[in-house]
């Protein structure tokens, strides 16, 4: 180890004057300096807002989904595919009220079941709104407040979504989205109490929802409680579909796969039908968006670090031209009395150094347009960049890992100047 | 203060060899003002080079204040020029990047010595020769005279044994080349032993003894009654 210390001249990287000499040669051509240093800026600089951009992209999936449980599915009837105990294929299913209550009793593994109607969707006729001279045509949903377990309906202050009671009572009380609420009211009038009319009938408004970007409600639906729904639009136990969250140490995809099997028992549907129920779950997705996620974090890897090495490269490069260039003044050096020891340990501390100055620029540059970006998005939910920030360690062994690179390819002139013998630097004319 | 026996030096030429020094013996008390003359291919420049340590020979000894100068590692070789010899080159050598101080100071700065010692010794070689006015200025902003007297003191900084100037004035017109030989002469006079190669006749003349080299052996040896230089300037 002590061999290899003077081999490298180690003792010497803490003394002010070495670095006093380094300083002085690096000051002697800014130019140069600039342009060895730029490619290893521009390759930390592009690393830290390729990361920053992927982990803003990241936190905007991560935030989006928050809003639902991700061991979550959803399952409706379609249409059979197979014959089945006397029933021709082709056969409607339509899901109730019944089938809910068996897979409530019967699978242990449901933490929360509710069960949904919709009008206005997938060929059904929207509800009708009414208030004041204003009407419009919007989706309603009949609901139960477990809904909220499952999807985290966000309602602004002052209101509140559909309870207990208001399903108990048939209560006719609704929940409105944001922009029902901008096209029937002024600017900071107050809708909670107010009266409004759904396909003829006087409801009061409970709660306005805010946008979610998750599920399909929009911002301009209407929730009723269940039961209510039920009434006005003649459901009987008939429901669109329902949503099922798993309890936390169940996968939801086997989950999945039990309530089809019971539902199909239950609707008298071949086991091997495939088209009888549609389903779909959160876990599945979930798992397709982190793959995609993890994929760009590895491609910002691969980018950033080939980008690291090429500017490093370059710095080596351009190192080697300088050393050519001061062929002369290596030669006087060593004349004066410069051992090789000294002249390596000059050349690679210019090396480790431009690296590192270039790193850390190329870091405090990508971290501002980071910033400005942030700032610039701030919670614009229709751009899905969250909160781009990169890890700490992440730039930590991106640093290290460039002055180990700087090292290394400060390796190469500097071999190159301790080769150059003083008497042929000398002459060199 | 240097002793030299049977020196033989070759280099490569393609194929061919080219024997360049045939046998030099050669001895220099201390405090002699050496001109080692001869034209071009003499051999001049490479006895120089392996005096100063920049060369090797193929055989011969070399002894320089009682120290074996043989079997040299570049480290130890960089270390005895640091502490044994000051050089003057035609060409001065100075750093471009570097003031005159800061010039001045280098060979102190690789016998480690402390920044303020450096400085102040520095400085006083600078005076020494005329430039302490001209501390600051970078190379590019001196003349060919003011450059040559700064790598003077730059030699003279580490208080060398031996003082090596390859042609110092080849590149300095008549005037400014007896001012150089004028401030060889005075550091010559403090007792420094001074070998200065040269080919023109009227500086060989200010030393205190001509080797004359021709075809790689030397074929005079003679002491001369000094000139001084300060008569011309």
């Amino acid at each position: 180890m002590n061999n290899l210390k003077n081999y490298f001249g180690m003792k010497f990287i803490f003394e002010r004057d070495t670095w006093q000499e380094i300083y002085g040669a690096i000051r002697k051509n800014k130019i140069r300096t600039i342009i060895t240093i730029s490619g290893v800026t521009w390759g930390v600089f592009l690393f830290v807002f390729l990361l920053g951009m992927a982990k803003g992209l990241d936190n905007s999936f991560r935030s989006q989904f928050n809003d639902f449980a991700t061991n979550t599915m959803f399952v409706w009837g379609e249409q059979t595919s197979m014959p089945n105990k006397g029933f021709k294929r082709g056969k409607g299913i339509q899901l109730t009220l019944d089938d809910v209550d068996v897979l409530k009793s019967q699978i242990d593994d449901i933490e929360y079941i509710a069960p949904r109607n919709v009008t206005g969707r997938w060929g059904t006729p929207p509800g009708q709104f009414v208030r004041g001279s204003k009407s419009g045509a919007f989706s309603v949903y009949g609901d139960y407040p477990t809904i909220d377990k499952v999807s985290k309906k966000k309602i602004f202050d002052g209101g509140r979504f559909i309870n207990e009671e208001d399903i108990k009572y048939q209560r006719k009380v609704c929940v409105i989205g944001e922009d029902i609420y901008k096209q029937f009211y002024e600017k900071d009038e107050n809708a909670i109490g107010d009266y409004v009319q759904v396909n003829g009938i006087y409801f009061k408004v409970i709660g306005v929802y805010k946008p979610t970007q998750m599920g399909f409600e929009g911002d301009d639906s209407i929730f009723l409680p269940f039961t209510t729904f039920q009434g006005i639009f003649n459901q009987g136990k008939k429901i669109s579909w329902m949503v099922i969250t798993a309890k936390p140490d169940k996968d939801i995809v086997q989950t999945e796969a039990t309530i089809k099997t019971k539902l199909k028992q239950l609707h008298d549907v071949h086991q091997a039908d495939d088209q009888a129920f549609g389903s779909f779950n959160m876990g599945e997705a979930v798992a397709k968006t982190n793959g995609f996620l993890t994929g760009m974090r590895l491609i910002t890897y691969i980018v950033g670090i080939a980008t690291l090495i090429a500017g490093v490269i370059a710095i080596g490069n351009v190192l080697l031209i300088t050393v050519k260039e001061r062929t002369r003044e290596i030669g006087v050096r060593r004349a004066l009395g410069a051992t090789p020891g000294e002249v390596r340990g000059q050349i690679m501390l210019e090396s480790i150094l431009l690296t590192f100055v270039a790193g850390l620029t190329g870091f405090i540059l990508g971290t501002m347009l980071l910033w400005g970006i942030n700032n610039a998005i701030g919670t614009n939910e229709d751009i899905p960049i969250l909160n781009p920030t990169v890890d700490f360690f992440a730039v930590v062994g991106a640093l290290l890992s460039i002055v180990v690179l700087g090292t290394l390819i400060g390796l190469i002139p500097a071999q190159k100047a301790v080769s150059i013998k003083p008497i042929e630097a000398l002459r060199e004319e | 203060m240097i002793e030299i026996k049977d020196l033989h030096k070759s280099y490569q030429m393609g194929s061919n060899s080219l024997h360049v020094l045939k046998g030099i013996d050669f001895s220099v008390k201390e405090g002699e003002l050496v001109a080692i003359m001869g034209s071009s291919g003499s051999g001049k420049s490479t006895l120089l080079n392996i005096l100063g340590m920049l060369d090797e020979p193929d055989a011969g000894s070399y002894v320089l204040d009682n120290v074996p100068i043989k079997a040299l590692n570049e480290t130890k070789a960089a270390r005895y020029r640091n502490q044994f010899l000051g050089f003057v080159f035609q060409s001065f050598n100075l750093i471009n990047y570097k003031t005159a101080l800061e010039n001045v100071a280098l060979p102190l700065y690789y016998q480690r010595k402390k920044r303020k010692e450096r400085t102040e010794r520095a400085m006083s070689y600078l005076e020494k020769v005329g430039l302490a006015e001209w501390a600051t200025h970078l190379p590019s902003e001196l003349s060919g005279g003011q450059k040559q007297r700064v790598a003077i003191a730059r030699a003279l900084a580490a208080n060398p044994k031996v003082l090596l100037a390859d042609e110092p004035t080849g590149a300095l017109d008549s005037t400014t080349s007896y001012e150089v030989m004028d401030l060889i002469q005075g550091i010559n006079d403090e007792g420094k032993t001074i070998l200065v190669v040269t080919h023109e006749p009227d500086i060989a003349d200010m030393c205190k003894r001509i080797v004359h080299l021709k075809d790689g052996v030397i074929v005079e040896d003679r002491k001369v009654e000094q000139v001084r230089a300060s008569q011309y300037v």
